[in-house]
Protein backbone atom coordinates (compact mmCIF):
# COMPACT_ATOMS: atom_id res chain seq x y z
CA UNK A 1 0.00 0.00 0.00
CA UNK A 2 2.76 2.39 1.01
CA UNK A 3 4.81 1.36 -2.00
CA UNK A 4 1.86 1.90 -4.30
CA UNK A 5 1.54 5.41 -2.87
CA UNK A 6 5.22 6.12 -3.51
CA UNK A 7 4.95 4.71 -7.01
CA UNK A 8 1.95 6.92 -7.71
CA UNK A 9 3.91 9.93 -6.46
CA UNK A 10 6.88 9.13 -8.68
CA UNK A 11 4.64 8.56 -11.69
CA UNK A 12 2.86 11.85 -11.03
CA UNK A 13 6.19 13.60 -10.74
CA UNK A 14 7.49 12.18 -14.01
CA UNK A 15 4.27 13.06 -15.78
CA UNK A 16 4.30 16.60 -14.41
CA UNK A 17 7.93 16.99 -15.37
CA UNK A 18 7.22 15.89 -18.95
CA UNK A 19 4.24 18.17 -19.18
CA UNK A 20 6.10 21.15 -17.74
CA UNK A 21 9.20 20.85 -19.87
CA UNK A 22 7.30 20.29 -23.11
CA UNK A 23 7.82 23.86 -24.16
CA UNK A 24 11.24 24.39 -22.65
CA UNK A 25 13.95 25.33 -25.09
CA UNK A 26 16.86 23.27 -23.80
CA UNK A 27 19.46 25.23 -25.74
CA UNK A 28 18.72 28.20 -23.46
CA UNK A 29 18.96 26.02 -20.37
CA UNK A 30 22.34 24.56 -21.30
CA UNK A 31 23.56 28.01 -22.16
CA UNK A 32 22.50 29.36 -18.76
CA UNK A 33 25.93 29.14 -17.04
CA UNK A 34 27.44 31.26 -19.82
CA UNK A 35 24.57 33.71 -19.62
CA UNK A 36 24.93 33.89 -15.85
CA UNK A 37 28.65 34.58 -16.12
CA UNK A 38 27.94 37.22 -18.73
CA UNK A 39 25.32 39.00 -16.62
CA UNK A 40 27.53 38.80 -13.54
CA UNK A 41 30.47 40.32 -15.41
CA UNK A 42 28.23 43.16 -16.58
CA UNK A 43 26.58 43.70 -13.21
CA UNK A 44 29.81 44.29 -11.30
CA UNK A 45 30.63 46.74 -9.99
CA UNK A 46 27.18 48.13 -9.05
CA UNK A 47 26.67 51.70 -10.26
CA UNK A 48 26.82 53.55 -6.95
CA UNK A 49 26.17 56.96 -8.47
CA UNK A 50 22.65 55.81 -9.32
CA UNK A 51 21.91 55.80 -5.61
CA UNK A 52 20.93 59.47 -5.54
CA UNK A 53 17.98 58.70 -7.77
CA UNK A 54 16.90 55.84 -5.52
CA UNK A 55 16.23 57.72 -2.29
CA UNK A 56 12.82 59.04 -3.38
CA UNK A 57 11.51 55.65 -4.62
CA UNK A 58 12.87 54.05 -1.46
CA UNK A 59 10.93 56.54 0.68
CA UNK A 60 7.83 55.76 -1.46
CA UNK A 61 8.36 52.05 -0.90
CA UNK A 62 8.49 52.49 2.87
CA UNK A 63 5.40 54.70 2.75
CA UNK A 64 3.50 52.16 0.66
CA UNK A 65 4.31 49.47 3.20
CA UNK A 66 3.51 51.57 6.27
CA UNK A 67 0.35 53.28 5.05
CA UNK A 68 -0.82 50.04 3.48
CA UNK A 69 -0.32 48.22 6.76
CA UNK A 70 -2.21 50.94 8.69
CA UNK A 71 -5.10 50.87 6.22
CA UNK A 72 -5.12 47.08 6.32
CA UNK A 73 -5.24 47.13 10.13
CA UNK A 74 -8.11 49.63 10.08
CA UNK A 75 -10.14 47.26 7.92
CA UNK A 76 -8.96 44.02 9.51
CA UNK A 77 -9.76 44.84 13.16
CA UNK A 78 -13.55 45.14 12.79
CA UNK A 79 -13.51 42.08 10.53
CA UNK A 80 -11.59 40.10 13.15
CA UNK A 81 -14.14 40.97 15.83
CA UNK A 82 -16.94 39.94 13.46
CA UNK A 83 -15.16 36.68 12.63
CA UNK A 84 -14.19 35.58 16.15
CA UNK A 85 -16.79 33.17 17.46
CA UNK A 86 -16.87 34.74 20.96
CA UNK A 87 -17.39 38.34 19.87
CA UNK A 88 -19.37 38.03 16.64
CA UNK A 89 -22.81 39.65 16.77
CA UNK A 90 -24.33 37.09 14.43
CA UNK A 91 -23.05 33.59 14.06
CA UNK A 92 -25.07 32.72 11.01
CA UNK A 93 -24.67 35.70 8.70
CA UNK A 94 -21.80 38.00 9.65
CA UNK A 95 -19.30 35.39 10.80
CA UNK A 96 -19.23 33.35 7.57
CA UNK A 97 -19.21 36.58 5.54
CA UNK A 98 -16.23 37.93 7.50
CA UNK A 99 -14.42 34.60 7.22
CA UNK A 100 -14.98 34.59 3.47
CA UNK A 101 -13.55 38.09 3.10
CA UNK A 102 -10.53 37.04 5.17
CA UNK A 103 -9.85 33.93 3.08
CA UNK A 104 -10.48 35.66 -0.26
CA UNK A 105 -8.18 38.61 0.42
CA UNK A 106 -5.51 36.27 1.73
CA UNK A 107 -5.46 34.03 -1.30
CA UNK A 108 -4.74 36.82 -3.80
CA UNK A 109 -1.16 38.00 -3.75
CA UNK A 110 -0.48 41.73 -3.42
CA UNK A 111 1.17 41.77 -6.83
CA UNK A 112 -2.09 40.61 -8.42
CA UNK A 113 -4.05 43.19 -6.44
CA UNK A 114 -1.57 45.80 -7.69
CA UNK A 115 -2.02 44.62 -11.27
CA UNK A 116 -5.78 45.09 -10.95
CA UNK A 117 -5.60 48.39 -9.11
CA UNK A 118 -3.08 49.89 -11.51
CA UNK A 119 -5.41 49.19 -14.40
CA UNK A 120 -8.25 50.83 -12.45
CA UNK A 121 -6.58 53.72 -10.61
CA UNK A 122 -3.66 54.33 -12.91
CA UNK A 123 -0.03 53.83 -11.98
CA UNK A 124 1.21 55.37 -8.77
CA UNK A 125 1.71 54.96 -5.09
CA UNK A 126 -2.02 54.92 -4.26
CA UNK A 127 -2.53 51.64 -6.13
CA UNK A 128 0.40 50.19 -4.21
CA UNK A 129 -0.98 51.27 -0.84
CA UNK A 130 -4.39 49.78 -1.60
CA UNK A 131 -2.84 46.55 -2.90
CA UNK A 132 -0.79 46.13 0.27
CA UNK A 133 -3.80 47.03 2.44
CA UNK A 134 -6.10 44.52 0.74
CA UNK A 135 -3.57 41.72 1.04
CA UNK A 136 -2.93 42.58 4.70
CA UNK A 137 -6.62 42.36 5.66
CA UNK A 138 -6.72 38.61 5.33
CA UNK A 139 -3.42 38.03 7.12
CA UNK A 140 -4.03 40.35 10.09
CA UNK A 141 -7.71 39.39 10.26
CA UNK A 142 -6.96 35.67 10.47
CA UNK A 143 -4.25 35.92 13.12
CA UNK A 144 -6.21 38.48 15.14
CA UNK A 145 -9.47 36.57 15.23
CA UNK A 146 -7.60 33.48 16.36
CA UNK A 147 -6.06 35.58 19.14
CA UNK A 148 -9.50 36.88 20.12
CA UNK A 149 -10.89 33.36 20.25
CA UNK A 150 -8.05 32.32 22.55
CA UNK A 151 -8.74 35.01 25.17
CA UNK A 152 -9.32 33.98 28.76
CA UNK A 153 -13.08 33.75 29.30
CA UNK A 154 -12.78 34.35 33.07
CA UNK A 155 -11.63 37.95 32.66
CA UNK A 156 -14.54 38.61 30.34
CA UNK A 157 -16.93 37.07 32.87
CA UNK A 158 -15.46 39.20 35.67
CA UNK A 159 -16.04 42.35 33.64
CA UNK A 160 -19.55 41.18 32.70
CA UNK A 161 -20.34 40.52 36.38
CA UNK A 162 -19.76 44.21 37.21
CA UNK A 163 -22.65 45.07 34.90
CA UNK A 164 -20.55 46.33 32.01
CA UNK A 165 -22.15 47.09 28.68
CA UNK A 166 -21.14 45.25 25.49
CA UNK A 167 -18.71 48.00 24.53
CA UNK A 168 -17.16 48.01 27.99
CA UNK A 169 -16.75 44.23 27.89
CA UNK A 170 -14.81 44.62 24.65
CA UNK A 171 -12.55 47.43 25.85
CA UNK A 172 -11.88 46.10 29.36
CA UNK A 173 -12.24 42.35 28.95
CA UNK A 174 -10.98 41.46 25.49
CA UNK A 175 -8.85 44.29 24.09
CA UNK A 176 -6.20 44.25 26.87
CA UNK A 177 -5.76 40.52 26.31
CA UNK A 178 -5.25 40.68 22.55
CA UNK A 179 -3.28 43.95 22.46
CA UNK A 180 0.22 42.37 22.69
CA UNK A 181 -0.53 39.89 19.91
CA UNK A 182 -2.15 42.68 17.91
CA UNK A 183 1.05 44.74 17.98
CA UNK A 184 3.12 41.67 17.23
CA UNK A 185 0.97 40.75 14.22
CA UNK A 186 1.00 44.32 12.90
CA UNK A 187 4.76 44.66 13.05
CA UNK A 188 5.20 41.22 11.51
CA UNK A 189 2.91 42.16 8.64
CA UNK A 190 4.71 45.49 8.23
CA UNK A 191 7.94 43.56 7.81
CA UNK A 192 6.40 41.35 5.12
CA UNK A 193 4.85 44.40 3.46
CA UNK A 194 8.24 46.09 3.11
CA UNK A 195 9.37 43.09 1.10
CA UNK A 196 6.27 43.06 -1.02
CA UNK A 197 6.14 46.80 -1.65
CA UNK A 198 9.68 46.68 -3.00
CA UNK A 199 8.48 44.68 -5.99
CA UNK A 200 5.05 46.24 -6.55
CA UNK A 201 6.65 48.81 -8.84
CA UNK A 202 7.21 46.06 -11.41
CA UNK A 203 3.55 46.34 -12.36
CA UNK A 204 3.48 50.14 -12.01
CA UNK A 205 2.38 50.60 -8.42
CA UNK A 206 5.17 52.97 -7.40
CA UNK A 207 8.23 52.54 -5.24
CA UNK A 208 11.66 51.15 -5.96
CA UNK A 209 10.29 48.33 -8.12
CA UNK A 210 9.52 50.85 -10.86
CA UNK A 211 13.21 51.73 -11.02
CA UNK A 212 14.03 48.04 -11.08
CA UNK A 213 11.64 47.51 -13.95
CA UNK A 214 13.04 50.34 -16.07
CA UNK A 215 16.63 49.29 -15.35
CA UNK A 216 15.76 45.73 -16.37
CA UNK A 217 14.12 46.94 -19.56
CA UNK A 218 17.25 48.91 -20.42
CA UNK A 219 19.39 45.89 -19.49
CA UNK A 220 21.35 48.23 -17.22
CA UNK A 221 22.71 45.43 -15.06
CA UNK A 222 24.92 47.59 -12.77
CA UNK A 223 21.79 49.56 -11.80
CA UNK A 224 19.81 46.36 -11.31
CA UNK A 225 22.56 45.08 -9.04
CA UNK A 226 22.50 48.27 -6.96
CA UNK A 227 18.70 48.21 -6.65
CA UNK A 228 18.74 44.60 -5.51
CA UNK A 229 21.40 45.41 -2.94
CA UNK A 230 19.27 48.32 -1.70
CA UNK A 231 16.18 46.10 -1.47
CA UNK A 232 18.17 43.46 0.41
CA UNK A 233 19.46 46.10 2.82
CA UNK A 234 15.95 47.44 3.45
CA UNK A 235 14.61 43.95 4.02
CA UNK A 236 17.36 43.15 6.50
CA UNK A 237 16.78 46.41 8.40
CA UNK A 238 13.00 45.94 8.53
CA UNK A 239 13.42 42.36 9.70
CA UNK A 240 15.76 43.56 12.45
CA UNK A 241 13.30 46.30 13.52
CA UNK A 242 10.37 43.91 13.59
CA UNK A 243 12.34 41.31 15.55
CA UNK A 244 13.35 43.99 18.10
CA UNK A 245 9.81 45.30 18.49
CA UNK A 246 8.28 41.86 18.78
CA UNK A 247 10.92 40.90 21.31
CA UNK A 248 10.12 44.00 23.37
CA UNK A 249 6.37 43.31 23.30
CA UNK A 250 6.24 39.60 23.95
CA UNK B 1 -12.22 64.28 56.23
CA UNK B 2 -12.49 64.38 52.49
CA UNK B 3 -10.69 61.61 50.75
CA UNK B 4 -7.43 62.36 49.02
CA UNK B 5 -8.24 59.74 46.45
CA UNK B 6 -9.00 60.91 42.92
CA UNK B 7 -12.68 60.62 42.18
CA UNK B 8 -12.20 59.95 38.51
CA UNK B 9 -10.64 56.67 37.49
CA UNK B 10 -8.33 56.82 34.55
CA UNK B 11 -7.42 53.84 32.51
CA UNK B 12 -3.77 52.94 32.97
CA UNK B 13 -1.72 52.88 29.76
CA UNK B 14 -1.47 49.40 28.33
CA UNK B 15 1.78 49.21 26.42
CA UNK B 16 4.25 51.98 27.18
CA UNK B 17 4.51 53.12 30.78
CA UNK B 18 6.71 56.24 30.37
CA UNK B 19 4.50 59.26 29.65
CA UNK B 20 7.19 61.22 27.79
CA UNK B 21 7.96 58.34 25.46
CA UNK B 22 4.25 57.87 24.73
CA UNK B 23 3.83 61.50 23.74
CA UNK B 24 7.03 61.46 21.67
CA UNK B 25 5.87 58.36 19.82
CA UNK B 26 2.45 59.87 19.15
CA UNK B 27 3.95 63.12 17.83
CA UNK B 28 6.44 61.18 15.71
CA UNK B 29 3.63 59.06 14.27
CA UNK B 30 1.55 62.14 13.38
CA UNK B 31 4.52 63.87 11.72
CA UNK B 32 5.32 60.73 9.77
CA UNK B 33 1.71 60.32 8.66
CA UNK B 34 1.51 63.91 7.44
CA UNK B 35 4.77 63.53 5.52
CA UNK B 36 3.82 60.15 4.09
CA UNK B 37 0.30 61.08 3.07
CA UNK B 38 1.76 64.20 1.47
CA UNK B 39 3.69 62.03 -0.97
CA UNK B 40 0.57 60.45 -2.43
CA UNK B 41 -0.34 62.33 -5.53
CA UNK B 42 -3.58 61.16 -6.99
CA UNK B 43 -4.56 61.95 -10.51
CA UNK B 44 -8.29 62.30 -9.88
CA UNK B 45 -9.31 62.54 -13.52
CA UNK B 46 -7.51 59.25 -14.10
CA UNK B 47 -9.23 57.72 -11.09
CA UNK B 48 -12.65 58.81 -12.30
CA UNK B 49 -11.90 57.42 -15.74
CA UNK B 50 -10.77 54.24 -14.00
CA UNK B 51 -14.04 53.91 -12.06
CA UNK B 52 -15.78 52.89 -15.25
CA UNK B 53 -13.14 50.20 -15.66
CA UNK B 54 -13.64 49.16 -12.06
CA UNK B 55 -17.33 48.70 -12.80
CA UNK B 56 -16.49 46.56 -15.81
CA UNK B 57 -14.11 44.58 -13.67
CA UNK B 58 -16.72 43.95 -11.00
CA UNK B 59 -19.17 42.99 -13.73
CA UNK B 60 -16.56 40.63 -15.19
CA UNK B 61 -15.97 39.13 -11.77
CA UNK B 62 -19.68 38.52 -11.30
CA UNK B 63 -20.09 37.06 -14.77
CA UNK B 64 -16.78 35.32 -15.32
CA UNK B 65 -16.07 34.17 -18.82
CA UNK B 66 -14.38 30.79 -18.71
CA UNK B 67 -14.89 29.83 -22.35
CA UNK B 68 -13.33 32.35 -24.76
CA UNK B 69 -9.82 32.07 -23.41
CA UNK B 70 -10.20 28.55 -22.07
CA UNK B 71 -7.17 27.29 -23.98
CA UNK B 72 -4.89 29.92 -22.40
CA UNK B 73 -6.44 29.41 -19.00
CA UNK B 74 -6.20 25.64 -19.02
CA UNK B 75 -2.63 25.75 -20.36
CA UNK B 76 -1.62 28.22 -17.68
CA UNK B 77 -3.36 26.26 -14.98
CA UNK B 78 -1.71 23.03 -16.09
CA UNK B 79 1.69 24.72 -16.11
CA UNK B 80 1.08 26.20 -12.67
CA UNK B 81 0.00 22.89 -11.17
CA UNK B 82 2.84 20.85 -12.68
CA UNK B 83 5.33 23.56 -11.73
CA UNK B 84 4.01 23.58 -8.17
CA UNK B 85 4.22 19.83 -7.74
CA UNK B 86 7.64 19.25 -9.32
CA UNK B 87 9.23 22.22 -7.57
CA UNK B 88 7.90 21.15 -4.20
CA UNK B 89 9.21 17.59 -4.68
CA UNK B 90 12.64 18.69 -5.88
CA UNK B 91 12.82 21.53 -3.35
CA UNK B 92 12.01 19.26 -0.42
CA UNK B 93 14.48 16.65 -1.67
CA UNK B 94 17.27 19.25 -1.80
CA UNK B 95 16.31 20.94 1.44
CA UNK B 96 16.46 17.76 3.54
CA UNK B 97 20.28 17.46 3.43
CA UNK B 98 20.57 21.24 3.79
CA UNK B 99 18.19 21.26 6.73
CA UNK B 100 20.13 18.46 8.43
CA UNK B 101 23.36 20.33 7.75
CA UNK B 102 21.94 23.53 9.20
CA UNK B 103 21.00 21.92 12.51
CA UNK B 104 23.59 22.80 15.13
CA UNK B 105 23.24 19.58 17.11
CA UNK B 106 23.99 17.13 14.29
CA UNK B 107 26.26 18.96 11.86
CA UNK B 108 29.90 20.04 12.22
CA UNK B 109 30.50 23.78 12.47
CA UNK B 110 31.76 24.34 8.89
CA UNK B 111 28.82 22.49 7.32
CA UNK B 112 26.46 24.36 9.61
CA UNK B 113 27.72 27.75 8.43
CA UNK B 114 27.58 26.82 4.74
CA UNK B 115 24.03 25.46 5.00
CA UNK B 116 22.82 28.41 7.07
CA UNK B 117 24.15 30.86 4.50
CA UNK B 118 22.44 28.97 1.65
CA UNK B 119 19.18 29.23 3.61
CA UNK B 120 19.73 32.92 4.36
CA UNK B 121 20.34 33.76 0.70
CA UNK B 122 17.30 31.83 -0.44
CA UNK B 123 15.07 33.52 2.14
CA UNK B 124 16.34 37.04 1.60
CA UNK B 125 15.61 37.19 -2.14
CA UNK B 126 11.96 37.50 -3.04
CA UNK B 127 10.51 35.01 -5.49
CA UNK B 128 9.81 37.73 -8.05
CA UNK B 129 13.40 38.96 -8.18
CA UNK B 130 14.72 35.41 -8.43
CA UNK B 131 12.17 34.75 -11.16
CA UNK B 132 13.36 37.79 -13.14
CA UNK B 133 16.89 36.44 -13.07
CA UNK B 134 15.92 32.90 -13.94
CA UNK B 135 13.78 34.13 -16.82
CA UNK B 136 16.77 36.12 -18.07
CA UNK B 137 18.97 33.03 -17.78
CA UNK B 138 16.73 30.14 -18.80
CA UNK B 139 14.30 31.85 -21.14
CA UNK B 140 10.58 32.41 -20.70
CA UNK B 141 8.35 29.62 -19.54
CA UNK B 142 7.58 27.14 -16.85
CA UNK B 143 11.15 25.91 -16.40
CA UNK B 144 12.29 29.26 -14.98
CA UNK B 145 9.26 29.21 -12.70
CA UNK B 146 10.09 25.70 -11.56
CA UNK B 147 13.64 26.76 -10.65
CA UNK B 148 12.38 29.85 -8.81
CA UNK B 149 9.92 27.91 -6.70
CA UNK B 150 12.52 25.21 -5.98
CA UNK B 151 14.96 27.88 -4.84
CA UNK B 152 12.38 29.45 -2.55
CA UNK B 153 11.32 26.06 -1.17
CA UNK B 154 14.89 25.25 -0.14
CA UNK B 155 15.10 28.27 2.15
CA UNK B 156 11.67 27.74 3.66
CA UNK B 157 11.81 24.00 4.35
CA UNK B 158 15.53 24.08 5.16
CA UNK B 159 15.11 26.68 7.90
CA UNK B 160 12.04 25.14 9.51
CA UNK B 161 13.48 21.62 9.30
CA UNK B 162 16.77 22.74 10.86
CA UNK B 163 14.92 24.42 13.72
CA UNK B 164 12.86 21.30 14.21
CA UNK B 165 15.94 19.10 14.37
CA UNK B 166 17.49 21.45 16.92
CA UNK B 167 14.34 21.13 19.05
CA UNK B 168 14.23 17.32 19.17
CA UNK B 169 14.21 15.30 22.34
CA UNK B 170 17.92 14.78 23.01
CA UNK B 171 17.28 11.73 25.20
CA UNK B 172 16.39 9.59 22.20
CA UNK B 173 19.47 10.70 20.26
CA UNK B 174 21.54 9.96 23.37
CA UNK B 175 20.09 6.46 23.59
CA UNK B 176 20.88 5.71 19.95
CA UNK B 177 24.40 7.14 20.34
CA UNK B 178 24.98 4.92 23.38
CA UNK B 179 24.45 1.82 21.23
CA UNK B 180 27.47 2.87 19.16
CA UNK B 181 25.48 4.00 16.16
CA UNK B 182 27.19 5.76 13.27
CA UNK B 183 26.11 9.27 12.20
CA UNK B 184 23.87 7.90 9.44
CA UNK B 185 22.21 5.52 11.89
CA UNK B 186 21.75 8.37 14.33
CA UNK B 187 19.93 10.43 11.71
CA UNK B 188 17.89 7.46 10.57
CA UNK B 189 16.79 6.11 13.96
CA UNK B 190 16.84 9.10 16.30
CA UNK B 191 16.17 12.21 14.23
CA UNK B 192 14.05 11.05 11.32
CA UNK B 193 11.18 9.50 13.35
CA UNK B 194 10.90 12.66 15.44
CA UNK B 195 10.78 15.19 12.61
CA UNK B 196 8.96 13.17 9.93
CA UNK B 197 5.37 14.21 10.78
CA UNK B 198 6.36 17.85 10.84
CA UNK B 199 8.33 17.53 7.60
CA UNK B 200 5.27 16.12 5.84
CA UNK B 201 3.15 18.93 7.25
CA UNK B 202 5.64 21.55 6.11
CA UNK B 203 5.86 20.06 2.62
CA UNK B 204 2.10 20.19 2.24
CA UNK B 205 2.07 23.77 3.46
CA UNK B 206 4.81 24.65 1.01
CA UNK B 207 2.85 22.99 -1.81
CA UNK B 208 0.04 25.39 -0.99
CA UNK B 209 2.39 28.41 -0.91
CA UNK B 210 4.07 27.35 -4.15
CA UNK B 211 0.76 27.33 -5.96
CA UNK B 212 0.00 30.86 -4.79
CA UNK B 213 3.46 32.00 -5.83
CA UNK B 214 3.17 30.28 -9.19
CA UNK B 215 0.21 32.55 -9.88
CA UNK B 216 2.45 35.56 -9.33
CA UNK B 217 5.77 34.74 -10.96
CA UNK B 218 3.99 34.35 -14.30
CA UNK B 219 3.70 38.13 -14.35
CA UNK B 220 7.43 38.44 -14.96
CA UNK B 221 7.40 35.70 -17.60
CA UNK B 222 7.95 32.54 -15.63
CA UNK B 223 4.92 30.73 -17.05
CA UNK B 224 1.82 29.48 -15.34
CA UNK B 225 -1.55 31.01 -14.68
CA UNK B 226 -0.03 34.39 -13.79
CA UNK B 227 1.01 34.83 -17.41
CA UNK B 228 -2.57 34.19 -18.55
CA UNK B 229 -3.87 36.65 -15.95
CA UNK B 230 -1.38 39.30 -17.00
CA UNK B 231 -2.31 38.88 -20.66
CA UNK B 232 -6.02 39.12 -20.00
CA UNK B 233 -5.61 42.23 -17.86
CA UNK B 234 -3.44 43.99 -20.38
CA UNK B 235 -6.03 43.19 -23.04
CA UNK B 236 -8.68 44.66 -20.69
CA UNK B 237 -10.61 41.39 -20.86
CA UNK B 238 -11.94 41.66 -17.36
CA UNK B 239 -14.34 38.75 -17.61
CA UNK B 240 -11.50 36.36 -18.42
CA UNK B 241 -9.39 37.92 -15.65
CA UNK B 242 -12.31 37.46 -13.26
CA UNK B 243 -12.55 33.81 -14.26
CA UNK B 244 -8.82 33.30 -13.66
CA UNK B 245 -8.97 35.00 -10.27
CA UNK B 246 -11.95 32.87 -9.27
CA UNK B 247 -10.06 29.73 -10.28
CA UNK B 248 -7.03 30.85 -8.25
CA UNK B 249 -9.17 31.61 -5.18
CA UNK B 250 -11.00 28.29 -5.49
CA UNK B 251 -7.78 26.27 -5.80
CA UNK B 252 -6.08 28.13 -2.96
CA UNK B 253 -9.07 27.60 -0.69
CA UNK B 254 -9.23 23.93 -1.64
CA UNK B 255 -5.50 23.52 -1.07
CA UNK B 256 -5.72 25.28 2.26
CA UNK B 257 -8.54 23.15 3.59
CA UNK B 258 -7.20 19.86 2.28
CA UNK B 259 -3.66 20.56 3.49
CA UNK B 260 -5.00 21.52 6.91
CA UNK B 261 -7.01 18.30 6.97
CA UNK B 262 -4.05 16.20 5.79
CA UNK B 263 -1.75 17.78 8.36
CA UNK B 264 -4.18 16.89 11.14
CA UNK B 265 -4.37 13.37 9.80
CA UNK B 266 -0.57 13.03 9.66
CA UNK B 267 -0.27 14.15 13.27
Amino acid sequence: MLWAGWLACVALFVWCWERMTQRTIWAFVWDAPNAAADIASRAFPPRWSYMERLWAPLWDTINIATLGTLLGIAMAVPLAFLAASNTTPSRLVLRPAALFVIVATRSINSLIWALLLVSILGPGILAGILAIALRSIGFIGKLLYEAIEETDIRQVEAVTATGASQGQILTYGIVPQVLPSFYGISVFRWDINIRESAILGLVGAGGIGAQLNSSLNMLAWPQVMLIILVILGTVVVSEWVSAKVRHAII
Amino acid sequence: MSAAYPTIWRKPPQMIQARGLRIALAVGAVVYLVLAIGTIDVNWTRVIAGMERAQRFVAGFLQPDFTTRWRDISNGLMESLTMTFTSTVVGVAISIPIGVGAARNVAPRAVYLVCRSIIAISRALQEIIVAIFFVALFGFGAFAGFLTLTFATIGFIGKLLAEDIEDIDEAQAEAIRATGASWVQLINYAIQPQVMPRLIGLSLYRLDINFRESAVIGIVGAGGIGAALNTSLSRYEYSSAGAILLIIIAIVMMAEYSSGYLRKWVK
